[in-house]
């Protein structure tokens, strides 16, 4: 995630004309980066090789076509876009709350609301279902008043990926709004606007690239969620199984579906988050 | 200088990934384990066993340590197919108990095991939350499609076992959820979310209060044999023979039997 800092602290630049030298070569890497740096490259990309050197080729298109798998993936991307779309509905106004507002608790509020972020998903799954649940806190009178129940249903899934993956949006929008510069919001305030106003017209636009950048973020992190939909929602193909909790059941008989399956989730996501990623966030 | 090193940048991860690669596909075989260490004082048997025998190998294990001075007893308890992949892929076991002869066949077929035996034979019952509060009597109650029943995947043993006991009585239940394990499947019955559930009596047992178990007659068209067996690579050597005499034992069986299995 990049986000571009406006205000250039002119130490900086003294620094750079102190020594001209440096800035004359641009390539040489040194090599205390640069041997981490592969070595760490190699970590992340060996283990989607060792994918693609078990993947049976052979037999890919016909498991491909299975519409067990096609469900599994349309519900991933349906809900994990749904649950980045409740996540920006409710953290940004969040972000902006722990960013601009100084209100008692706020060091705590931070704390807690990046707590699904340490917690386990198959805690925080089944956290869910002791407040959300049929028994649950709200859940119990969710039911009796409405009849609503969420577990086991697609709308739980959206819950629980949104649960997990909202942390992701909050910090990322809230570092952008620390780093926006706050005097365009108070040129906005001085020109009569109201504080909603220049949230909308002023901050908002400002801090769009950390917005795309949470928002991408949170929508990967609901893509892959498994933990805690599984103990949320349950399983059943067509209305909770996505494809994560898929490859998970097909793993315990057959390896090389799970194989294919995450192959399909690797491609769907890479290519989306690389076409998202050149269009809106401005990555040098 | 710099664009050299730029482009052994590159080259290096990608000639690592084509090693994997390749080797990836001639591998599999690696011997790994370690040699036995016979004779030390400090041994450690490592046990992989299926997650429904948590509790009782736990005891087990604690016996024979107490039989054997000097000896640690590990466990690895998880699912049976998990377990079974594991062992395949040369994790360093000595003993494998399986949930079903399906996932001991996979470490057999591989040659890594030798004749398993049957030690003992689980049953499903109807696994209901305290108090029973969609009052479910028996197997046709399942398929009421008011009642919330949570069954296991089919991928895993107690799912099959469910979908065998239901096909034996002829009914059709659409339940909310399919569960990765038996575990996960009593979780949502102890915490009300579902009406019923089909797991085993073990598990019932083991729940204590929170759920009430009810036993019907099909369960004996779904019995579950759970096999045992020392594994040819057993880094303990002997020793897992010994602790696979101690679970086929009387005094092994007393414990099983007392936690809900059948003799087999």
């Amino acid at each position: 995630m990049t986000l571009s800092t406006r205000s250039t602290p002119p130490t900086a630049q003294g620094e750079a004309r102190r020594r001209p030298g440096r800035s004359g070569v641009s390539g040489r890497v040194p090599w205390m980066l640069l041997v981490p740096a592969v070595v760490g490259m190699a970590f992340l990309v060996l283990p989607l090789a060792g994918l693609l050197a078990r993947a049976p080729w052979a037999t890919l298109a016909r498991r491909l076509a299975e519409p067990q798998v096609l469900e599994a993936l349309r519900l991933s991307l349906l809900t994990a876009t749904a649950a980045t779309a409740v996540c920006l509905l409710l953290g940004v106004p969040l972000a902006w709350l722990l960013a601009r507002v100084d209100f008692p608790g706020r060091r705590l509020v931070r704390a807690l609301v990046t707590v699904p972020l340490v917690l386990p998903p198959v805690v925080g799954g089944v956290a869910l279902l002791l407040v959300l649940g049929r028994r649950g806190l709200i859940g119990q009178w969710l039911d009796d008043a409405f009849g609503v129940t969420l577990p086991f249903t697609t709308a739980g899934v959206v819950v629980a990926e949104a649960f997990v993956a909202m942390p992701f949006l909050v910090i990322s929008v809230e570092g952008a709004l620390r780093a926006a510069d706050r005097r365009f919001e108070e040129a906005a305030a001085t020109l009569g606007a109201s504080r909603w106003t220049a949230f909308r017209r002023v901050t908002l636009p400002l801090i769009a690239p950390g917005v795309v950048a949470g928002g991408v973020l949170c929508w990967a992190r609901a893509l892959g969620e498994f933990g805690a939909t599984i103990t949320f929602a349950g399983n059943f193909p067509g209305r909770t199984q996505t494809m994560p909790l898929a490859v998970y059941l097909a793993l315990e008989t057959e390896p090389e579906a799970a194989i294919v399956l995450s192959l399909v989730l690797l491609a769907v996501s890479v290519i989306i988050l690389a076409c998202l990623r050149d269009k809106w966030v401005n990555s040098p | 200088m710099s664009r050299r090193l730029f482009r052994w940048a590159v080259a290096a991860p990608l000639a690592l990934v084509l090693a994997a690669g390749l080797t990836g596909c001639g591998s599999g075989t690696a011997d790994t384990s370690a040699p036995a260490s016979s004779g030390g004082a400090a041994k450690t048997l490592t046990v992989f066993a299926a997650a429904s025998l948590t509790g009782t190998f736990t005891e087990l294990g604690t016996t024979f340590e107490a039989a054997h001075p000097g000896t640690t007893v590990k466990f690895n308890f998880g699912s049976s197919a998990t377990l079974a992949q594991q062992i395949t892929q040369d994790a360093p076991a000595d003993v494998f108990a399986a949930a079903s002869p399906a996932t001991m066949k996979t470490v057999t077929d591989a040659s890594l095991a030798g004749q398993p035996t049957t030690f003992v034979r689980n049953r499903l019952e109807i696994a209901v939350p305290a108090g029973n509060p969609a009052k479910v009597n028996g197997l046709k109650d399942l398929a009421d499609p008011k009642t919330k029943v949570a069954l296991c995947a089919e991928q895993v043993p107690c799912g099959a076992a469910a979908v065998k006991a239901l096909d034996a009585a002829g009914l059709t239940v659409t339940p909310v959820t399919l569960e990765q394990d038996v575990k996960a499947t009593l979780t949502k019955v102890e915490l009300g979310e579902v009406d019923a559930a089909l797991v085993y009596k073990t598990d019932v047992i083991a729940a204590g209060d929170k759920v009430q178990g009810i036993s019907f007659p099909e369960a004996e068209k779904a019995i579950n044999d759970y096999p045992i067996a020392a594994l040819t690579k057993a880094p303990a050597g002997d020793l897992a023979k010994e602790f696979v005499d101690l679970v086929l034992s009387p005094q092994g069986r007393d414990v099983l039997t007392k936690a809900g299995f059948d003799a087999p």
